[in-house]
C-alpha cells in the first residue's frame, strides 16, 4: 500500500506591504490561510516560492542565526492564552525568557526591573509575577502574553486573532490595551481576525483573503463603505449588526473547496454570481481602483460589477 | 392560554467539597408558542446551565434546588426520569455549539437520525427513514438521499450544524434550545444557519430559547431577551428596546464595548474587572464592583428584578428610577 501524498496550497502568489506603524488587518473564514501567511511572514513556515523583505532586506532566506537580529524586532501573539503560556513557568519565567535570549549580558536585576515594567504596563500587578498562568483568568493571561511580545521591544507585532477566545467586555479591554501599546511605542500590527467588526476598528487597511489568496485590500472605510469584489460584500453583508432585524445577506452558493484541489482560474469563481468563462481559467491579478482599494477580480476589471 | 414555557424562580446549585455554589439564582422568564427568545451574556453568567435545567440534565454535582420549569403545563423539574425522557428529545430539542461532539463520529447520518425518530415513535424503520429524509429536505441540504449514507467528517461544519437542526426537527418539538449554535461557524455560515432557524420558527410555530454571548446575533431574531450576570438576569425586556435602549450598566456595558459603534481607532468602552467566580460573588448587587454608578447600597442589597418605566421592561438595578 502506498500512501498518496496530497499537498495543501495555504497561501497562494500573495503580494502586500505592511507601512511602518500602521496596522494591517487580515480577515477571511476558516482555512483561507490568514494564520499560514501571518506564519510565514514571521518565517516560521518557509515559503516555497516568494520573497519577504523586511525593511528593504531579504529576510526569507536566511539561517536561523542570520535571523536572530529579526526575531527581536518581529514578535507574535497568539489566540488562545491558554495554550501560549507553558503551565509550568512562572509568569516572571515566561516574561523573562525572550529577555535573556535576546541578551545574553542582561544582569538578573534589569531583567526583573523589565519584566515589572512591561507587566505594568499591560495592566497586569507585578506583585503576582511568581504567579503560574492558571492562576490568572483569560483576559489576564491574554495580556501576559501581550506582555511576552512587547518585552523585548519589537517593531512589529502579528497578533494572530487575539481576541476570538475572549469576552466582549474583555476583548474590548485588550483592544484597547493593544491600540495604547501601539500608540506609545509606533508599533506595526499585522492583524488576524475573523471578526469584521473587530478589523473594522482597528485596521489602517484590510486585506480580505479567500482560499489562499487576497481578494481585495484597501484602507478600511474605502472598504467597509464601498466594498468591491463579490465575496468582501458577501461577508461584509453577513455581519450581525446590532438592533437589525431579519438579515438581509447575500447569500453565496456552495462551500468553501479545498485547498488541496484549488478551482482554476479564480478560486471564487465556483460560488459566485457574476462568474464567467474567463474566471475559470484565468486567475485574477489585484488591480488598483479608483477607490484606491486594490481588487482581483475580472468582473470588477471588465466593469460588470 | 397559558405559557409555552415559564420558569419561576429556578435556582441551580453544586454541591462541591468547599461547599454549595450558586450557579443560577432565582430567575423567572416565560416563553410562549412560537415565540424567541434570547439569553446574553458573557462566559460564566448561567446561561448554558439555565438551558440544561430546562431539560432536567444538570448533572451531579449539580441539582435544582428551588424553582419551577412548566413547559405545556407539566412541571418538568419533578417528573420522574421516564417521562421526562418522553419529553427531552422530543417535545423540547437541543442544538449545541460544536456540531462535531453532537454528532456520533463512527454513525452514520442515517443512523443518527433513524434512531431518534425509532426512540419518541411507533414507526417502522423505512418511514422513519422518510421522515429523516424530509427533515434533511426542510434544512435545505442539496442531495439529502446520499447525505443520509454519510459519516459526519465527510460534511463541512455548517453542513454539520444543518444536520443537527434536522435531527432537532424530527419529533416536531414545540421548543428548541440552541445553546451557541453559530459560534463555531463562519460568519457568512453563521448567517445561513441564522435565516435557516428563524424560517423554521415561522413555519413549524417552534419556540426557541437561543443562547449566545452574541448580541447582534441575538438582535437579529429574537423577539425577547434575557441579559444575565452572575447567575441572576440583570434585565430583560423585548429585543428591540433592550439593544436600542438599554438601562441596566451592564447591559449598556456590553453594547458599548463592542466595536463597531463608536468611531473606529477610538478607544473602546471598557467594562472594569471581570465577572466574578462563583466562590466568591460579591454581596449585593453582584455587579457592584464593576459599575461605574454604584453606591452603598449596591453593596450590601441586592436589586430586586423589577420593572421600570418602560412597559414590559425588567431591570434589576439600585441606580436606576
Amino acid at each position: 500500500m502506498v500512501r498518496k501524498k496530497t499537498t495543501v496550497k495555504a497561501v497562494n502568489a500573495v503580494s502586500f506591504k505592511i507601512m511602518p506603524q500602521e496596522t494591517l488587518g487580515v480577515v477571511g473564514e476558516s482555512g483561507c490561510g490568514k494564520s499560514t501567511l501571518a506564519r510565514a511572514v514571521l518565517g516560521l513556515y518557509p515559503p516555497n516560492s516568494g520573497e519577504i523583505h523586511y525593511q528593504d532586506q531579504r529576510i526569507d532566506r536566511l539561517s536561523p542565526q542570520q535571523m536572530l537580529p529579526f526575531r527581536k524586532k518581529m514578535q507574535m501573539i497568539f489566540q488562545d492564552p491558554y495554550a501560549s503560556l507553558n503551565p509550568r513557568m512562572t509568569v516572571n519565567k515566561i516574561l523573562a525568557e525572550p529577555v535573556y535570549f535576546h541578551n545574553k549580558s542582561i544582569s538578573a536585576q534589569a531583567a526583573k526591573d523589565k519584566v515589572a515594567e512591561v507587566m505594568r504596563q499591560v495592566g497586569v500587578d507585578p506583585a503576582w509575577a511568581g504567579r503560574y498562568p492558571h492562576e490568572f483568568s483569560g483576559g489576564q493571561r491574554q495580556r501576559i502574553s501581550i506582555a511576552r511580545a512587547l518585552m523585548v521591544d519589537p517593531e512589529f507585532v502579528v497578533a494572530d486573532e487575539p481576541v476570538s477566545a475572549l469576552d466582549v467586555s474583555i476583548q474590548a479591554q485588550i483592544l484597547n490595551l493593544m491600540m495604547e501599546a501601539q500608540e506609545k511605542r509606533g508599533l506595526t500590527y499585522m492583524f488576524i481576525t475573523h471578526d469584521l467588526s473587530v478589523v473594522k476598528h482597528i485596521s489602517t487597511r484590510v486585506a480580505v483573503m479567500y482560499l489562499g489568496t487576497i481578494c481585495e485590500l484597501a484602507p478600511t472605510q474605502t472598504l467597509y463603505e464601498q466594498p468591491t469584489h463579490p465575496y468582501t460584500r458577501a461577508l461584509l453583508s453577513a455581519i450581525p449588526e446590532l438592533g437589525v432585524q431579519k438579515p438581509k445577506h447575500l447569500k453565496l452558493k456552495g462551500e468553501v473547496p479545498t485547498p488541496i484541489n484549488l478551482p482554476s482560474g479564480c478560486v471564487f469563481h465556483g460560488r459566485c454570481i457574476y462568474a464567467n468563462e474567463r474566471c475559470t481559467v484565468e486567475i485574477p491579478r489585484l488591480i488598483e481602483q479608483d477607490s484606491g482599494a486594490y481588487v482581483a477580480c475580472h468582473g470588477v476589471e471588465e466593469k460588470r460589477i | 392560554m397559558s405559557h409555552l414555557l415559564e420558569v419561576k424562580d429556578l435556582e441551580v446549585n453544586f454541591a462541591l467539597w468547599s461547599g454549595e455554589l450558586t450557579a443560577i439564582d432565582g430567575i423567572s422568564f416565560s416563553l410562549d408558542r412560537g415565540e424567541r427568545l434570547g439569553i446574553v451574556g458573557e462566559s460564566g453568567a448561567g446561561k448554558s446551565v439555565t438551558g440544561f435545567a430546562i431539560i432536567n440534565l444538570i448533572s451531579r454535582p449539580g441539582y435544582i434546588s428551588g424553582g419551577k420549569i412548566l413547559f405545556e403545563d407539566q412541571e418538568l423539574n419533578r417528573l420522574p426520569e421516564d417521562e421526562m425522557r418522553a419529553i427531552r428529545g422530543n417535545r423540547i430539542s437541543m442544538i449545541f455549539q460544536d456540531p462535531m461532539m453532537t454528532l456520533n463520529p463512527v454513525l452514520t447520518i442515517a443512523t443518527q437520525m433513524t434512531e431518534t425518530v425509532l426512540a419518541h415513535e411507533d414507526v417502522s424503520k423505512a418511514e422513519a427513514m422518510d421522515i429523516a429524509l424530509e427533515k434533511l429536505k426542510k434544512v435545505h441540504i442539496p442531495s439529502p438521499e446520499k447525505r443520509l449514507q454519510q459519516y459526519p467528517h465527510e460534511c463541512s461544519g455548517g453542513m454539520r450544524q444543518r444536520i443537527v437542526i434536522a435531527i432537532a426537527l424530527l419529533t416536531n418539538p414545540g421548543l428548541i434550545i440552541a445553546d451557541e449554535p453559530t459560534t463555531a461557524l463562519d460568519v457568512t455560515i453563521q448567517a445561513e444557519i441564522m435565516d435557516l432557524l428563524l424560517e423554521l420558527c415561522e413555519s413549524e410555530k417552534m419556540g426557541l430559547i437561543l443562547i449566545t454571548h452574541d448580541l447582534g446575533v441575538v438582535s437579529q431574531i429574537t423577539e425577547k431577551i434575557v441579559v444575565m450576570y452572575a447567575g441572576k438576569i440583570v434585565e430583560s425586556g423585548s429585543t428591540t428596546s433592550v439593544v436600542q435602549n438599554p438601562q441596566h450598566p451592564y447591559t449598556q456595558g456590553l453594547i458599548k464595548a463592542l466595536p463597531g459603534i463608536i468611531p473606529p481607532g477610538s478607544r473602546l468602552n471598557q467594562i472594569p474587572g471581570m465577572m466574578p467566580n462563583l466562590t466568591e460573588i460579591p454581596r449585593g448587587c453582584a455587579f457592584h464592583p464593576r459599575c461605574t454608578i454604584s453606591d452603598t447600597i449596591c453593596s450590601t442589597d441586592v436589586p430586586a428584578l423589577i420593572s421600570k418605566e418602560q412597559q414590559g421592561r425588567l431591570v434589576a438595578c439600585h441606580m436606576i428610577k
